[in-house]
């Protein structure tokens, strides 16, 4: 039985059952991991020690009666969450010698389930890309298809997940980055509604936007580690004190009667082809489960990239002030100055992504252009966001799709920001007002996945998950494994 | 106000920035302690040292003395209020940006009275007061072309107080400097440590002919003390006024004061306008305060500086100038306060006043010592006034006796004991030493009932001497008048 | 593919899209407000990208927000919590300083500050 086969669900009743110890299923993942990374360079740093020892620690509480559900469950993290002891590099030169001297409370909670650590994946650099190739590492390579994109931020994770390289990953969220990837690889992500899980320790991309979540074959399996990482944390002033519902409990409530709505913006002129199809087939399939259908129109989403260049920009350009070669991460060799130190450190440190953002959002800021930018952005994502609460008084979730395209080829749109900025098109709204979402696998455009999307109400990760099971239990895209990596 | 300038029709325009540390336990973002003086870097911990990931959470207590504040000076407090981020880059700026107040400051609109030359009130309108945090510090100390920076201080709370342009010289800005010391003080909300850096002034002076429009202002910079901010003042408004007489222009710049040199020079670091960039921190949420929390805080307030001043004027017959003498510090109008009563009341208010004005507070200024610190307490003080007040020992024999209960904690009455100080005022005994000096100086004597007035003080003198200084003054001057009478 | 993304351009800017054109001396003068070095090899393809990227934003300047309030965070009726006054933190200054580029007698070391 191929281990890496198993849902998290099964693996957590092998280890309980015995029927493999942690060090073994962890040491599966790191042959597994040896063979492959070097192809697909989904992982920046590979913990093996780490992941040995956390594995030896599972199994000895397993021993001693206290294991968890999670206890010996390997997950990769993004490396954008700091892990103590451990380089966290962020995909960025800026980072690469940074070890960070804490933990992030994601990982802390799920070290604390007795997870095993496998190592850091790649990523955008900063979090900022739709694609995996901004990152000072390298690109990541798309599973299905070695010539394509994984999808980003979150590509590494993605990649990770779909090639099977981890059970698990965490990725984090501010337009897309985790939903976006796991469309264009053919697995479930989801951004949980923002303030749910903490982002202390998170290095921060776009404040009001960055939401940690997690990415994995099913819903189930993400349910599980939601879970887990999901919960008020004084240590960030934004994160909601709010108990967290049992979502592995409530995932099998029924669709029957759920009310979804198609987002008339969604489905607009442009969604051809094997994705508007695809899509369109998920629909049916709700109704046959029972899910009432609903048209919803939210008029002002055409605006959301628009919005969302000038926020999450203006809020990265002031957040990226602290690499300054001062304290961590990159310093520029012999400074003149410290006008050199500053500016030389950051022009080497940053790769043109990131410089590009940061020049945005230090203009959309800048005297004499904020009211014009930066206010009338937020003002515009108020209307959204009231748009969609507007939505859900009318609906249970909304629905529509991922991604415009399946993955496209490494390069294809690496020129044009605007082209590589469109990839989120579909996404960036939930980031905007703050919803839960999630991408889950609906088809195949030829030999590359397609995924599906679902929005949530504020806290409704409950209702999304259930659905995105109810789903998952009738069709079988999110058990489909790359046949290189099966 | 400089004469000069006001004859030559100039009137001088000074607002006043003051930084008042706030005198919390942590602070203000983080919970790392504030105390000053420790050795560097080892009170900096990561949310204060602006690594990746940290995220900031508010002090209650440094809200709440910022509301007492507001309070205390009348001022409207902001029931919501909002934390924005002021962006530049500067290396005891760790993050790059200064969380702190923009355009929703926590107090605004407030007012304070101050005492001017000619005894008349002015009232100075306080713009606004908000939080924030303080940076770090530099060093250059032997480190050659380099700086050192130590990031202990960066983090501590500050509320800044911004005045009304209404000050109209230097003496006036001084005066609402010292009251604003004192307040801080009274409230409990800042130590006033100047030496320290825990309060700290920036002016901002113009100069307009009179009825005309405000004129260019420069900024000086951080002044340590009432002393040199008086100096700087008078200094920039010479400067200016040469300026502007000799046809040229102001240049609105930052300037720093050299205390050894006595003049303000430009400060080369700040010589380009900044474009801080400010926005609503998305790290922080707005802050609001319910009502009861406000009310909370009014119980708190002390009996204010003015109020204070004002009851013992009626309650203690004291003029003016010895109750603002009196109430210049909470500790020290506690102190009188607890003399009065202790000694009986009313009736020793005017003696306890100079007491405490008068070698008290000598004692105190001569030995750097604190009225917490007093070498005598209230009681014993009171006692020494009793023995004033019942005619034991005379004023000036009390001088001696108070050294001596100072320097060795003794009571008044130990003292006198110990030392026979004891005031004579046995008629006989004074006679008799009157006797003795009369019959030593028959040639003194003679003059004296010969016409020589003046002699009297001789006489007074050598019976004072006689008696080692305790014939009670008002006795010994009537029996020698009789005595001494041809 | 790409035609495919093309025509949801058109079908997400339905409003006219301005051109936006920075100059260099202003593009020089971002980055020299965000402490970034650019090559003057880079400067154009800057100026380039930041035009084109500005003037896809422009089209918010069209949209009527009217009396709209703007959203600083998605947190609504949520506000700040407020920490109790502990100093809990203690001194971990060598670890932390463990990533430090320049230190020296327990201070971080960059070029001479002018006053």
């Amino acid at each position: 039985m191929s281990l890496h086969t198993l849902s998290v669900a099964e693996l957590s009743a092998g280890l309980a059952r015995k029927d493999y110890s942690a060090v073994e299923l962890t040491q599966h993942f790191l042959d597994r991991i040896s063979l492959s990374n070097p192809v697909l360079n989904a992982y920046v740093t590979i913990t093996a020690e780490r992941a040995l020892a956390d594995a030896r620690a599972a199994d000895a509480s397993r021993a001693a009666g206290t294991a968890g559900v999670l206890t010996g469950i390997p997950v990769a993290q993004k490396d954008i969450f700091c892990t103590d002891g451990i380089r966290t590099t962020c995909g960025s030169r800026m980072l690469d010698n940074f070890v960070a001297p804490y933990d992030s409370t994601v990982v802390e909670r799920l070290s604390a389930a007795g997870t095993v650590l496998l190592g850091k994946t790649n990523m955008d650099e900063f979090a900022m890309g739709s694609s995996n190739e901004t990152s000072w590492y390298g690109p990541v390579r798309n599973p299905w298809d070695h010539s394509k994109v994984p999808g980003g931020s979150s590509g590494g994770s993605a990649a990770v997940v779909a090639a099977r390289l981890a059970p698990v990953a965490t990725g984090t969220d501010t337009g897309g980055s985790i939903r976006q990837p796991a469309a264009l690889v053919g697995i479930s992500g989801i951004k949980p509604t923002y303030g749910r899980v903490s982002r202390y320790g998170m290095i921060a991309f776009a404040s009001s936007l960055d939401q940690a979540g997690i990415m994995a074959p099913s819903a189930a399996d993400c349910a599980l580690f939601l879970q887990t990482i999901a919960g008020f944390d004084p240590r960030d002033s934004t994160s909601v004190d709010r108990p967290v519902a049992d979502y592995a409990a409530e995932l099998t409530t029924p669709v029957k009667g759920l009310r979804i709505g198609i987002v008339k913006e969604f489905f607009e002129r442009g969604l051809e082809g094997p994705t508007g199809a695809l899509v369109n087939a998920v629909l049916e399939q709700y109704r046959a489960l029972g899910a009432e259908l609903v048209e919803v129109s939210c008029p002002s989403l055409p605006l959301s990239v628009p919005t969302y260049y000038v926020v999450a920009p203006a809020e990265c350009s002031s957040n990226l002030s602290r690499f300054d070669g001062v304290r961590f991460g990159h310093r520029c060799e012999n400074p003149r100055d410290l006008m050199d130190l500053y500016k030389r450190s950051r022009g080497e440190g940053f790769g043109a992504e990131v410089k590009r953002r940061i020049m945005t959002g230090t203009y959309v800021l800048s005297a004499g252009y904020y009211d014009a930018y930066y206010l009338k952005a937020q003002k515009v994502r108020s209307l959204i966001t009231a748009e969609f609460k507007a939505a859900f008084t009318k609906v249970d979730l909304l629905i529509g799709p991922t991604s415009p395209t399946p993955a496209f080829d490494l390069g294809a749109k690496v020129d044009d920001p605007i082209t590589m900025y469109l990839n989120d098109i579909y996404t960036i709204g939930a980031n905007l007002a703050g919803l839960p979402a999630m991408s889950i696998p609906c088809g195949f455009d030829g030999h590359l996945p397609v995924g599906v999307q679902l929005i949530g109400p504020h806290f409704g990760e409950s209702r999304l998950l259930s659905a995105a099971h109810a789903y998952q239990s009738v069709t079988d895209f999110h058990r489909r494994i790359p046949a290189a990596y099966v | 106000m400089n004469q000069q300038s006001v004859d030559a029709g100039w009137e001088v325009v000074i607002g006043l920035e003051i930084h008042a540390q706030l005198a919390t336990r942590s602070k203000i973002f983080s919970s790392s302690p504030t105390a000053y003086g420790a050795a560097p870097n080892s009170q900096a911990n990561l949310v204060d040292l602006g690594y990746p990931g940290v995220l900031p959470v508010l002090n209650r207590e440094a809200v709440r003395m910022a509301v007492k504040f507001g309070l205390a000076t009348g001022s409207t407090i902001a029931r919501r209020s909002v934390f924005a981020r002021k962006n530049y880059f500067y290396p005891d700026l760790p993050k790059g940006y200064q969380i702190s107040q923009y355009e929703l400051p926590i107090v605004a609109k407030g007012t304070l009275d101050i005492l001017l030359e000619d005894g008349s009130i002015k009232t100075i309108g306080i713009t606004r007061a908000h939080l924030e945090e303080d940076a770090g510090k530099s060093t250059h100390e032997g480190l050659g072309a380099a700086s050192g920076i130590d990031l202990n201080r960066a983090g501590t709370p500050l509320l800044e107080i911004v005045s009304e342009p209404d000050l109209r010289g230097a003496k006036e800005a001084v005066a609402y400097l010292k009251k604003i010391h004192t307040l801080v003080r009274y409230l409990e909300i800042c130590d006033g440590n100047m030496q320290e850096g825990s309060f700290r002034c920036d002016a901002n002076v113009s100069v307009r002919r009179f009825g005309a429009e405000l004129g260019t202002r420069c900024e000086i910079k951080n002044v340590n003390s009432f002393r040199y901010v008086e100096k700087a003042i008078n200094y920039e408004v010479v400067r200016q006024i040469d300026v502007l007489e000799g046809g040229g222009k102001i240049v609105q710049e930052t300037r720093l004061y050299d205390s050894a040199k006595d003049e303000t020079r430009p400060m080369r670091s700040k010589e380009e306008a900044n474009d801080y960039r400010y926005f609503p921190d998305p790290d922080l949420l707005p802050v609001e305060l319910a009502e009861d929390f406000i009310e909370t805080v009014r119980a708190t307030l002390p009996e204010l500086p003015d109020e204070k001043a004002d009851r013992f004027c009626s309650a203690y017959g004291l003029s003016r100038y010895d109750a603002l003498v009196l109430t210049s510090g909470r500790d020290l109008a506690d102190y009188y306060e607890s003399v009065v009563r202790a000694a009986g009341g009313i009736p020793a208010a005017k003696l306890a006043a100079n007491w405490v004005m008068g070698d008290f507070s000598g004692a105190l200024n001569r030995d750097n010592l604190e009225v917490a610190t007093a070498r005598v307490s209230t009681d014993l003080l009171a006692g020494l006034l009793a023995r004033i007040q019942d005619d034991t020992i005379s004023g000036k024999i009390a001088k001696e006796v108070f050294e001596s209960m100072w320097a060795d904690g003794a009571s008044a009455d130990a003292v006198i004991e110990a030392k026979g100080l004891k005031q004579i005022t046995d008629t006989g005994a004074i006679e008799a030493a009157i006797e003795a000096v009369m019959a030593a100086n028959p040639g003194q004597l003679a003059e004296y009932r010969s016409g020589k007035d003046r002699l009297f003080g001789f006489f007074v003198g050598q019976t004072m001497k006689a008696t080692a200084g305790k014939a009670n003054p008002a006795q010994l001057n009537d029996l020698l008048k009789r005595m001494l009478a041809p | 593919m790409y035609k495919a993304t093309c025509m949801i351009v058109k079908a997400f800017s339905p409003l006219p899209v301005p051109i936006m054109s920075l100059t260099r001396p202003q593009v020089e003068g971002i980055a020299h407000l965000a402490r970034l070095q650019i090559t003057e090899a880079e400067l154009p393809v800057y100026v380039d990208s930041l035009s084109k990227i500005l003037s896809f934003v422009e089209q918010l300047s069209a949209v009527d927000t009217g009396s709209v309030e703007p959203m600083a965070h998605p947190l609504e009726g949520e506000s700040q919590r407020l920490r109790a006054d502990d100093a809990t933190e203690t001194d971990r200054r060598e670890k932390y300083q463990a990533n430090a580029p320049s230190v020296s007698g327990a201070l971080y070391i960059v070029p001479r500050v002018i006053e």
